[in-house]
């Protein structure tokens, strides 16, 4: 299941409700993105992050729908906020369970590698220079190609 | 066609969406760019550097030789920051 909102994330109720009276499941792996207060040694005081909706909808079914053809899992859950956040706030929620661990573990890391460089989300920072747009990362790029390399 | 701008494209070409008569030459994504930059200053600025712009046609991604027409949405936006 993916989930687009403005809300906050109620962690504990959202691992309820992914493993509720399934009893093939034997391991739930977990991934919760946070806002960080620091940027390239700059205090940030606060973010804006902005999507495209209807793509963002359609890319994270379609990484989903590319985990759950990759891996043996029970349930699939992704939720991205979007709108105005502060140093600490939860920004994303990837899980995934599994009967067992390892499937679960790599298909958690999957779906947030791949959401981070297809996902059309976009971050704009507050700092004391004023507001401004995070540039991608190479490194998420790399991230996001080893699951190419090791395609099943 | 709809043409949709996101983060600093939409801030350094001033509107988040816009509808665009398409010429009938043009057929392809990277047409569609070039054309694009040709239609004011601002988007000119905007759109110098290709290789920071992406393109989603009916909200996939799509590559210079993608088609493209006159009832497609299209989107223009920098490389992705979510996660």
């Amino acid at each position: 299941m993916i989930r687009i909102q403005e809300e906050d994330i109620d962690i504990g109720a959202e691992l309820a409700a992914l493993a509720a009276d399934n009893h093939r499941i034997g391991g739930i792996a977990t991934f919760i993105g946070t806002m960080r207060g620091l940027s390239d040694g700059n205090t940030v005081a606060a973010m804006t992050l902005e999507h495209y909706p209807g793509m963002t909808e359609k890319q994270l079914h379609a990484i989903e729908r590319e985990a759950q053809a990759r891996w043996d899992l029970e349930a699939s859950l992704i939720i991205h906020r979007y709108g105005r956040f502060q140093p600490g706030d939860r920004i994303v929620f990837v899980a995934t369970a599994a009967p067992h661990r390892q499937a679960a573990l790599e298909s958690c890391a999957f779906l947030i590698d791949w959401l981070k460089t297809k996902a059309p989300f976009w971050k704009l920072e507050e700092t004391g220079d004023g507001a401004r747009w995070v540039d991608a990362q190479d490194s998420d790029e790399v991230a996001t190609a080893r699951w190419r390399d090791t395609a099943k | 066609m709809k043409v949709l701008y996101f983060a600093w494209l939409r801030q350094r070409i001033g509107v988040t969406e816009e509808t665009v008569p398409l010429p009938s030459d043009v057929t392809t994504v990277g047409g569609l760019l070039t054309f694009l930059q040709g239609r004011s200053d601002e988007h000119a600025t905007a759109l110098a550097d290709l290789s920071v712009v992406r393109v989603a046609v009916n909200q996939d991604y799509a590559r210079d030789a993608d088609p493209v027409s006159d009832e497609d949405e299209v989107a223009l936006f920098p490389p992705v920051t979510g996660g």
